[in-house]
C-alpha cells in the first residue's frame, strides 16, 4: 500500500464521514471545487455534491451556522484556512458553541478544524497555535492529533462526539509525516482522551503533544548516546487531558519536561505542570521543567522561526539541564 | 402583547422588590413589532428572539410560567438557573436562547435553514430579531450576507428604537436609511411602523409569506422608541422629551386596543376584563413561582460536556 500523509488521514477521515453518515457536511472557504487551501477537501465536493460548501470569508457566521445546523440534527465539519483566522470566530465558539449545552441541555455536536501550528515563512499570522485558548473553556473538546493514524481516527471520533470540538491539525506534518495504513477501527488502540507513551523510558518524562511529541522523540533518541532513557507522552487531545497517565509516567521517571509550540502564559505546559506539581509533587525528584515557543510573536524568517519554536536541540538541552537538577 | 406588557410591568415590581437574581429588560412600547413576528411563525420554523421580545415569545410558544421561572431563577424553568431572563429557550424546538454578543444568532438560525434544506424539509422559515445598535456588529453583517449567498428563508426584524441602550443613532451609523442595507446584501426589504400593530402584522406578514414562497432573505425594519431604559436599572433620561411626545413615542399598545375598538372588534368591556384575567394569571403564576426551589449547588454536576465520557475533571 502506498504510504498516506497526514493530511490525506485527514481527507479520508472526512470522505468515511461523509459516506457513512448522511448528517455530515463540511464548510470552510475555498472547500469546495478548488479542495481547501491544503486540499484536504480534495475532490470531495465532487464525490459527494451540495455537502461540502464553500463559505464566505466570514469565520463568525461559518461557526454560527455550524452550530445552528447542530442544533437541528447535523454533523458539520468547519474549516478555518488557518487557525490563525479562527479568532475572527471566537465569540461563536467560546460563547455560543461552548455553553450551549450547559444553559440549555441541548448538545452542539460540531468539529472545527484549524490548520495549526508553525511552518517556514509562514509569519504571525499563519502560524499560531491556538489549542490553550480553547482548552480554557468547560464545554470544548480540543484535540491535537501527532500521527497519521490519530488524525484519522480522532477526526472520526471528534464527529461522534456530542461536544464541539477544536481539532488542532498540524500543518508542519501534513506532508512530511506517513504511515504506511490506516487503522479500520476507530478507538482501538487508544480510547478517545487518553494520552499514549510514544516512547516508554526510565529517566524522564517529556510530555507533548501535535508537532512536539516527534521533536521530543528526536531528543530522547539524541539522549541515548548520554546513557539517558527518556519516556515520551503524546496527549493526543489536550481537553480533556489525561492526568492518570501523565502521573504514571512521573511515578517512574521522577523527572518531567512538558514542550509545547505554543507561547507558555497561561498555556498547556502550565496546566501540565500545575496538576503534576498539585497532585504529584511526592513523585517529582527535581522542580517539574517546561519549554515552549519565545514570548514574541511567530516570526516570518525560517532563522528566526527555527529558534523562536523548541526543536529537538533545544529539548534536548532542557532534557540535560533537568537532567543534572 | 398585553400579556408581555402585563407580565413585564410584574417582573419590574419583582425587580424593585429585590426578588430577581439578574437584570430585567423590558420590551415596553416594542410588543406590537416583537408579536407580529410570533404570530406568523408556527411549528417548525425557527426563531430567535432578542432582549425586547417577550411579546413574540408569546405568541412562539412561550409561556407565563416559563418566563417567571427564569427571571426567578427557579430550578424547574427550562436554563435550570444556569441562564436567567431573556437568555431562555428550547433550541430543540426551534426556539433558540440567545447569547447577550449581538448578531450572533443571525448565522445560528441560518444554520439551522441549511439543515433543513439538507433534509428537505420545505415551507419552514426562520427569523431573528436585533436593534439598530446591533446593525453595527460584525456578526450582524457576516450573517446577513450568509443568508443572502445561501438564499435562505430568513427573516430578520430590526427595531430601530433610536437609542442603543444610551448610544443615538447618529453616533451609531452613518446611512440615512437602514433599509438601503437590504440593497446592499440583496435582499428584499421591508418598512413597518413600529407601533402601529396592524401595519406591523401586515409587513411582517408579507415578509413572512415571501420567505416561504422561496424568495429568500428579508430584512424589516421598524421604526420607534423604547418606552423604558435599557434595564430597570436605567432611567432613559438621555431621550429627549421632545422625542417621547412625537408620534415614535405613542404606546403601540394603547394604540392597538384604540383602534381594535374603533373597528369595533372590541369593545371596552371585553378590554377590561382581558386585563383582568391577564392580571390574575401573572400574579397567581407569580405566587406559584416565587414558592418554587432554587438551584442547589450541591445537586449540580457541574459539568459542561454532553459527552457522558466527559463528566468528571476533564
Amino acid at each position: 500500500m502506498s504510504s498516506i500523509t497526514y493530511l490525506e488521514a485527514i481527507r479520508l477521515a472526512q470522505l468515511r464521514a461523509l459516506k457513512e453518515d448522511p448528517r455530515v457536511f463540511i464548510y470552510g472557504q475555498d472547500i469546495g471545487v478548488f479542495g481547501g487551501a491544503f486540499k484536504a477537501t480534495k475532490n470531495l465536493a465532487k464525490e459527494f455534491p451540495g455537502r461540502v460548501l464553500d463559505a464566505p470569508i466570514s469565520e463568525d457566521a461559518m461557526v454560527g451556522l455550524a452550530i445552528g445546523a447542530a442544533v437541528e440534527g447535523m454533523r458539520p465539519i468547519v474549516e478555518m484556512q488557518f487557525a490563525d483566522f479562527s479568532t475572527c470566530g471566537f465569540n461563536q465558539i467560546v460563547n455560543q458553541a461552548a455553553t450551549l449545552h450547559y444553559r440549555t441541555g441541548t448538545p452542539c455536536p460540531i468539529v472545527v478544524r484549524l490548520p495549526s501550528g508553525g511552518t517556514p515563512g509562514s509569519g504571525p499570522f499563519h502560524s499560531q497555535s491556538m489549542e490553550a485558548i480553547y482548552a480554557h473553556y468547560p464545554g470544548l473538546v480540543v484535540m491535537t492529533p501527532a500521527t497519521v493514524e490519530d488524525a484519522y481516527t480522532m477526526l472520526l471520533e471528534a464527529v461522534e462526539l456530542e461536544d464541539p470540538v477544536i481539532f488542532c491539525e498540524h500543518k508542519f506534518l501534513y506532508y512530511h509525516l506517513k504511515a504506511e495504513s490506516l487503522p479500520a477501527t476507530v478507538g482501538e488502540a487508544l480510547p478517545f482522551g487518553k494520552a499514549r507513551i510514544a516512547r516508554p523510558g526510565r529517566d524522564a518524562t517529556i510530555v507533548a503533544y501535535s508537532a512536539m511529541v516527534h521533536e521530543a522523540l528526536a531528543a530522547a533518541e539524541e539522549l541515548i548516546q548520554d546513557g539517558y532513557d527518556i519516556e515520551v507522552v503524546d496527549l493526543r487531545t489536550v481537553r480533556p487531558i489525561d492526568t492518570d497517565t501523565i502521573l504514571a509516567s512521573v511515578a517512574r521517571t521522577g523527572r518531567l519536561l512538558v514542550v509545547g509550540e505554543a507561547w507558555p502564559w497561561g498555556g498547556v505546559a502550565a496546566e501540565v505542570i500545575a496538576r503534576v506539581a498539585t497532585e504529584g509533587f511526592g513523585l517529582l525528584d527535581a522542580p517539574p521543567q517546561r519549554l515552549n515557543a519565545k514570548e514574541t510573536p511567530v516570526p516570518y524568517h525560517p532563522a528566526l522561526w527555527g529558534t523562536h519554536r523548541p526543536t529537538a536541540s533545544s529539548v534536548a538541552n532542557s532534557l540535560r539541564q533537568l537532567l543534572e537538577l | 402583547m398585553l400579556e408581555a406588557r402585563l407580565l413585564e410591568e410584574k417582573l419590574a415590581a419583582l425587580y424593585r422588590s429585590g426578588k430577581i437574581v439578574g437584570g430585567v429588560f423590558l420590551g415596553r412600547g416594542q410588543e406590537a413589532l416583537s408579536v407580529a413576528l410570533g404570530v406568523h411563525l408556527r411549528r417548525g420554523d425557527i426563531y430567535a428572539p432578542l432582549i425586547r421580545d417577550q411579546a413574540g415569545r408569546f405568541a412562539f410558544g412561550d409561556t407565563i410560567l416559563d418566563t417567571l421561572r427564569t427571571y426567578l431563577g427557579s430550578s424547574l424553568g427550562s436554563m435550570r438557573g444556569r441562564d436567567g431572563n431573556i437568555h431562555r429557550g428550547r433550541p430543540s424546538e426551534g426556539y433558540h436562547a440567545m447569547i447577550s454578543h449581538l448578531g450572533a444568532m443571525v448565522s445560528t438560525v441560518c444554520g439551522g435553514l441549511v439543515a433543513k434544506r439538507f433534509r428537505g424539509e420545505k415551507g419552514a422559515v426562520g427569523a431573528t430579531c436585533i436593534g439598530e445598535g446591533g446593525t453595527s456588529t460584525g456578526s450582524f453583517h457576516e450573517g446577513m450576507n450568509m443568508a443572502a449567498v445561501e438564499n435562505l428563508p430568513l427573516i430578520v426584524v430590526v427595531a430601530n428604537n433610536q437609542y442603543s441602550y444610551s448610544t443615538p443613532n447618529d453616533r451609531q451609523f452613518a446611512c440615512s436609511d437602514l433599509l438601503s442595507k437590504a440593497t446592499g446584501y440583496g435582499v428584499a426589504g421591508h418598512r413597518a411602523i413600529g407601533n402601529n400593530l396592524i401595519d406591523c402584522l401586515a409587513v411582517i406578514g408579507e415578509a413572512v409569506a415571501a420567505a416561504r414562497r422561496g424568495e429568500g432573505t428579508q430584512l424589516v425594519v421598524a421604526d420607534l422608541l423604547r418606552l423604558v431604559g435599557h434595564g430597570e436599572h436605567d432611567d432613559a433620561s438621555y431621550i429627549p422629551e421632545a422625542m417621547k411626545k412625537s408620534p415614535l413615542g405613542r404606546d403601540c399598545l394603547e394604540l392597538a386596543r384604540q383602534s381594535l375598538i374603533e373597528q369595533k372588534w372590541l369593545s371596552d368591556d371585553e378590554a377590561g376584563s382581558w386585563h383582568e384575567a391577564v392580571e390574575k394569571e401573572v400574579e397567581e403564576t407569580a405566587s406559584k413561582v416565587l414558592r418554587e426551589p432554587a438551584p442547589d449547588p450541591s445537586e449540580e454536576d457541574w459539568n459542561a460536556f454532553a459527552s457522558p465520557s466527559l463528566g468528571r475533571n476533564p
